[in-house]
């Protein structure tokens, strides 16, 4: 699915990502734990495509295309899907309008019509159940004036939508109460076959408890400096960053 | 202040003067302040305060060299007429009865000018002041043959009406348009002004209307710009809102080389409304200029005023709101907001909100925000496969909803929505 190499990314001349390698295959759930700052939100947004971010070294490979080399539509349009940490609000976009293009868009990409609007409409409320999302936000500006957790739902809502084969979950269970934590992760299960997989990124391990990951790789400082099986991050909750910043602080 | 003055205006006056038919309905008085003050003030240059960020002199000097008031006839308007509204018709400043609708409604009378009984010639010029504007000065010397709208007491028209101001010269030409919109006691009525500009040589509009709403009166208005990259527009509207009157107005600018309008709105007595919109996309080396004024003259009214501009290339918006709450304008509510977009590094916009305020128990606010497309949402829509293109419309679109959105007009709605061609 995606094999990263290397990937070194600066901001303003800083140093984020210092070398960070990482296979995910079709089927496979990847959870990606780390302090606060280790670079978990930058790896995503490098992944999906901000433009903010200088790639100095390393390379992605997408289903066997060079992911770097693509704009952010064309990625999203190959299947890579991002549920962002901190929702964009978009005040004067309805959430309709704006999926009804997103889909169109990517399906003229991949020589398809458009969507017939019946289609659509029926879509839109087999997903919305799924999430357990108000059909009201539906009809709303982009997350404009939703809580947190309807932000966060409307994430895994438009990934429902779009069906793609790599979701990368950024901190999508931070904001969630125990309730809105179980409806995501039960959506996310529903959605997962054989043929996508899942980058989820999270601090804790209580989201892991719901969507239960194939491997757990622990980023500090830009580098994946430990990775394992489920068991790792139930290590890291008993033991906590500390350790891990004590053991790796050395290596610096 | 000391204005430097130029030439432009004698020399304005000279060449339409020798083409100009003799207006008979405006009074002697005005008339010969007009002149004065042309003569005295001139076209009014960047050194003039309010005209700081647009030079009429300059334009008319570089761009008018060879004014020759040659006016080409229109011979069908059937294209630009709206579903369901009754059409009015003035080319080149000049009501035409013959193309405009046969209107036989309940208390709505139409007359040109050039037949105006003595209570209309007592209506023109009456607060339009001659002395406060070179424009308004133009105007009144040499106004083209414009008509008089009077909606009468307690009629409520049910179908809106749809002026449409059409030039076509053949030459470099000075239009001067001119109108009385009179709202009587308690009547109700939704006006649409449609600008359209066909002239195949550079037109420079130069409008005043002067609006009455009387005690109770409602006014719905639309102000439509189409003036093209030949058209150059200045546009005065004066209006005058009474007693528990409400006056609404939403100026849609979609073209013209030059559009400055000058909306001023004395609310005269207590417990009246006025609302003022804007919206206006430019390209090339555009200008749009809006600059309005709200006048709280007595208690208990309330004002509000958006306008949004969307500017692009090397061209320039211009927002200038003056509001003033005079001592007597207790409990005034005035709102005012300018929002801007500007698409390149070499658009400008200017924007300066001037609240004069004397009364002390008021509430007044002005906000103004100019950016850039945000690139936050920006990225958001290309993380779900959304093209730049398309990511651009919505968020376009979305910003020029808002205004958009008061056109409760449909087919007008849809005909500003296709000509912003944002979708
Ligand atoms: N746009 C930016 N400009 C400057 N520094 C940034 C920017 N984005 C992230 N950083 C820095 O990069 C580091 C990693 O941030 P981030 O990827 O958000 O971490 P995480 O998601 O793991 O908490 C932090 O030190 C943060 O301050
Ligand atoms: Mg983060």
């Amino acid at each position: 699915m995606i094999t990263i190499k290397n990937l070194n990314a600066s901001i303003d001349g800083k140093e984020i990502l210092r070398g960070i390698n990482l296979e995910v295959k079709a089927g496979e759930v990847h959870a990606i734990m780390g302090p606060n700052g280790s670079g978990k939100s930058t790896l995503s947004s490098v992944l999906a495509g901000r433009e903010d971010y200088e790639i100095t070294q390393g390379e992605v490979t997408f289903n066997g295309k060079e992911l770097l080399e693509m704009s952010a539509e064309d990625r999203a349009r190959e299947g890579l899907f991002l549920a962002f940490q901190y929702p964009v609000e978009i005040p004067g976009v309805s959430n309709i309008n704006f999926l009804k293009t997103a889909i169109n868009e990517i399906r003229a990409y991949h020589g398809k019509e458009e969507m017939p609007a019946k289609d659509f409409l029926a879509l839109v409320k087999e997903k919305q159940k799924l999430v357990e999302l108000d059909g009201k936000l539906t009809g709303r500006s982009v997350n404009e004036g939703f809580s947190g957790g309807e932000k966060k739902r409307n994430e895994i809502f438009q990934m429902a939508m779009l069906e793609p084969k790599l979701a990368i979950l950024d901190e999508t269970d931070s904001g969630l109460d125990i309730d809105a934590l179980r409806i995501v992760a039960s959506g996310v299960n529903k959605l997962k076959t054989k043929e996508n997989a899942y980058i989820v990124i999270t601090h804790y391990q209580r989201l892991l408890e719901h969507i239960v990951p194939d491997f757990v790789h622990i980023l500090y400082k830009g580098k994946i400096v430990k990775s394992g099986g489920k068991e790792l991050a139930l290590e890291l909750e008993e033991k906590g960053y500390d350790e891990i910043k004590k053991q790796f602080e050395l290596v610096d | 202040m000391i204005v430097e003055k130029t030439h432009t205006a004698q020399l304005l006056i000279e060449k339409i003067s020798s083409s100009a038919g003799k207006v008979n309905f405006i009074n002697d008085t005005a008339l010969t302040k007009a002149l004065f003050f042309l003569e005295e003030k001139g076209i009014p240059t960047n050194k003039h305060e309010d005209y700081k960020y647009c030079n009429v002199d300059a334009i008319l000097k570089k761009e008018f060299k060879n004014i020759s008031q040659q006016f080409s006839e229109v011979k069908t308007i059937s294209e630009y007429k709206l579903e369901d509204t009754i059409t009015i018709v003035v080319v080149n400043g000049n009501y035409s009865e013959e193309l405009s609708d046969k209107i036989i409604l309940k208390g709505l009378h139409i007359s040109a000018f050039n037949n105006a009984d003595s209570e209309t010639k007592q209506m023109i010029a009456s607060i339009a002041n001659v002395e406060s504007d070179s424009f308004i000065a133009l105007n009144t010397a040499f106004s083209g043959n414009g008509f008089h709208l009077q909606v009468q007491k307690n009629t409520a028209l049910q179908i809106p009406i749809h002026i449409l101001y059409i030039n076509s010269v053949s030459a470099e030409s000075i239009i001067n348009t001119r109108n009385i919109i009179e709202l009587q006691e308690g009547a109700d009525a939704t006006i649409i002004e449609h600008q359209i500009n066909l002239s195949n040589a550079k037109a420079f509009t130069n409008f005043v209307s002067e609006k009455f709403l009387a005690t109770n009166a409602k006014l719905e208005c639309y102000t439509i710009q189409d003036e093209k990259e030949n058209g150059y527009a200045v546009v005065t509207n004066q209006v005058k809102v009474s007693k528990h009157a409400n006056y609404n107005n939403t100026t849609i600018t979609l073209s013209g080389q030059l559009v400055r309008n000058n909306h001023n709105v004395v609310l005269a007595d207590s417990n009246c409304e006025a609302h003022l919109n804007g919206l206006f996309k430019t390209n090339g080396t555009q200008l749009v200029d809006n600059h309005t004024l709200m006048d709280h003259q007595m208690p208990h009214c309330e004002s509000n005023e958006l306008y949004k501009g969307i500017i692009d290339d090397k061209s320039t918006g211009v927002f200038n709101g003056k509001i003033y709450v005079r001592k007597d304008a207790q409990k005034t509510n005035a709102y005012q907001s300018s929002k801007n977009i500007l698409l390149s590094d070499d658009a400008t916009i200017n924007t300066k909100p001037q609240l004069e305020i004397y009364a002390d128990d008021v509430k007044c606010s002005h906000g103004t925000s100019t950016g850039k497309i945000e690139e936050e949402a920006m990225f958001y829509l290309h993380a779900r496969g959304i093209g730049k293109e398309s990511a651009k419309k919505l968020l376009l679109n979305a910003f020029a909803g808002e205004v958009i959105d008061k056109i409760k007009i449909e087919s007008l709605k849809n005909l500003v929505e296709q000509k912003l061609n944002l979708i």
